[in-house]
């Protein structure tokens, strides 16, 4: 296909995704009305935009957003770095590997968010249970991607540094590594998706802050809008860490052919 | 060419774990053997000869079970650096570009960054690749990417290179100017060099010498000297008849005419 026919296509896409979007937003304003759905059920547009309004004026709105994207990012920052701390150590120990991986398996098996209520009750209503969540939940995905890449590169390729007389860590840093980090991304975009949920089910849990609590203190007034606007809220700090994500990752997988590099996100 | 011995094989002998059934698998047996300073040999045999196998013990990669090979008439205790080898896969990596990609092997080796990027620059410039220099493998043909992994191998200044099908997955007629391209760096550099091949005619037109081995356990069972000119033309090479003749020879010995399909002739895309 040539870049033409490509990028009229990709014009074409763009103009009926805002579109779509439009639709969207007119179904809501006027959906609900229509179709006699009480505004407790469904509140319209209007109603969530007023709500988030006064969310921000006097509701610490942006207090309650910061905290818990401050929690994302340090439970997905940590999560990440021990995921792929462990996946590169037990990548190169398969004697590790083979006593650890009945217990990997278990925990990962295990709904992570069901350990919420017990970190609030060894950690109280504090940041650090949330975190923690969220630590483990980015932890699996990061670590099984990089655990894979490590064991599944191309012994010719390390034969190859071999044969150049490369070091143990001339092979992992300059072979191990780089090979490790197309993988690696696609489990950095999983965790960042998740760790939004790793920290809204902690705040759901217990606490008294963060767009987690916000949502469930609007369902305690039956504020349909501002569990909307919670929503909302915790909708946009998941795409901007999906997205940011997807960022780093063009400018560190360059060499990609661009289409490789989830191209449509 | 001298008559010093750059590579030898010295009664080697190879063994492995057979997998599934219990039991010791020869890949080798008793294979002896020598290369001269400038001279290209070939070796020729069945899948799963153990011509590659030989390479590795060679290269330094794995330890004979019995013999042993010398380079430079040094026993190869490892890998050193004065063997090269270069596989059918280009082993391009893909996160480097064409420069860096040549310059991998001796930066490993440690030679400094001006050094390295001084002899990446000619190597390129000697396989009209220069211009690619900062071009990202999936940029490249395949044939292209072939040059850059034989630059890389050159790079590092090897008195031995080792090919194992170096040529074999890319299409016909890419590889005879690939075959072209080796020949004549080989002469120039005076190079010494051991062919693994599944292609008679790449065989004749490229080497010195052609060693025949048996199946396996693979030994050497006959060597036909190759007494032809122009070892850096192969392409004058293939339009003297004579090549028909030995290549009608090698058939002859590998038992072409009466192979079964069992165990194919030729593997790996050649």
């Amino acid at each position: 296909m040539s870049g033409d026919a490509r990028s009229a296509q990709m014009r074409k896409g763009t103009a009926a995704s805002a579109a779509l979007f439009v639709v969207f937003l007119v179904a809501w304003q006027w959906g609900p009305g229509l179709l006699g759905i009480p505004s407790f059920i469904v509140p319209p547009l209007s109603a969530v935009a007023a709500e988030f309004v006064h969310a921000l004026k006097f509701d610490h709105l942006m207090l309650h957003t910061g905290v818990t994207v401050a929690e994302v990012l340090a439970g997905f920052i940590l999560g990440s770095l021990l995921g792929a701390f462990a996946g590169y150590m037990l990548g190169m120990s398969p004697v590790a590997e083979l006593a650890l991986s009945p217990y990997i398996l278990a925990l990962q098996i295990a709904p992570k968010v069901a350990f919420a209520p017990l970190f609030i009750l060894w950690m109280g209503f504090t940041v650090y249970p949330k975190i923690l969540v969220a630590i483990l939940i980015v932890f699996f995905p990061v670590m099984v991607n990089v655990l894979t890449a490590v064991r599944t590169v191309d012994p010719d390729l390390i034969n190859l540094a071999r044969a150049f007389k490369a070091t143990r860590a001339q092979i992992f840093w300059k072979i191990e590594f780089p090979t490790s980090m197309p993988p690696m991304f696609a489990g950095l975009r999983i965790g960042a998706t998740l760790a939004v949920v790793g920290v809204v089910v902690g705040e759901l849990v217990g606490g008294n802050v963060g767009l987690g609590y916000l949502l469930t203190f609007g369902e305690g007034q039956a504020n349909t809008p501002l569990v909307f606007v919670s929503i909302v809220m915790l909708t946009v700090v998941g795409a901007i860490a999906y997205l940011g994500v997807i960022l780093v990752e063009r400018r560190v997988l360059h060499y990609l052919p661009t289409r490789a590099i989830g191209g449509n996100l | 060419m001298s008559d010093v011995v750059r590579l030898e094989y010295r009664n080697v002998t190879m063994r492995f774990a057979a997998t599934g059934n219990r039991g010791v698998l020869t890949a080798v047996q008793g294979v002896s053997f020598s290369v001269r300073d400038g001279e290209v040999v070939s070796l020729i045999g069945p899948s799963g000869c153990g011509k590659s196998t030989l390479l590795n013990i060679g290269s330094g990669l794995t330890a004979p079970s019995e013999g042993t090979a010398f380079v430079d008439g040094e026993r190869v205790a490892g890998p050193n650096a004065h063997v090269a080898f270069m596989l059918q896969k280009d082993l391009l990596l893909p996160w480097r570009t064409v420069a860096e990609n040549v310059m991998f092997g001796v930066e490993i080796q440690g030679v400094a960054a001006a050094e390295r990027r001084q002899r990446a620059q000619a190597l390129l410039e000697n396989f009209s690749l220069a211009e690619f220099s900062n071009h990202y493998p999936h940029q490249l043909s395949g044939g292209m990417r072939q040059r850059v992994a034989l630059a890389r191998t050159l790079a590092v200044d090897p008195h031995v290179l080792l090919l194992d099908e170096p040529f074999s997955a890319v299409d016909a007629q890419t590889r005879m100017v690939l075959q072209r391209d080796l020949a004549q760096t080989l002469k120039l550099a005076g190079k010494t060099a051991l062919l693994i091949t599944h292609d008679l005619a790449e065989a004749v037109t490229l080497s010195d010498r052609v060693l025949v081995m048996s199946r396996r356990p693979g030994a050497i069972i006959d060597e036909i000297v190759i007494d032809m000119a122009e070892r850096d033309n192969p392409i004058a090479r293939r339009h003297d008849p004579k090549v028909n003749d030995y290549v009608a020879r090698l058939m002859d010995r590998l038992d072409i005419g009466h192979a079964s399909l069992e165990q194919p002739a030729a593997g790996g895309g050649a």
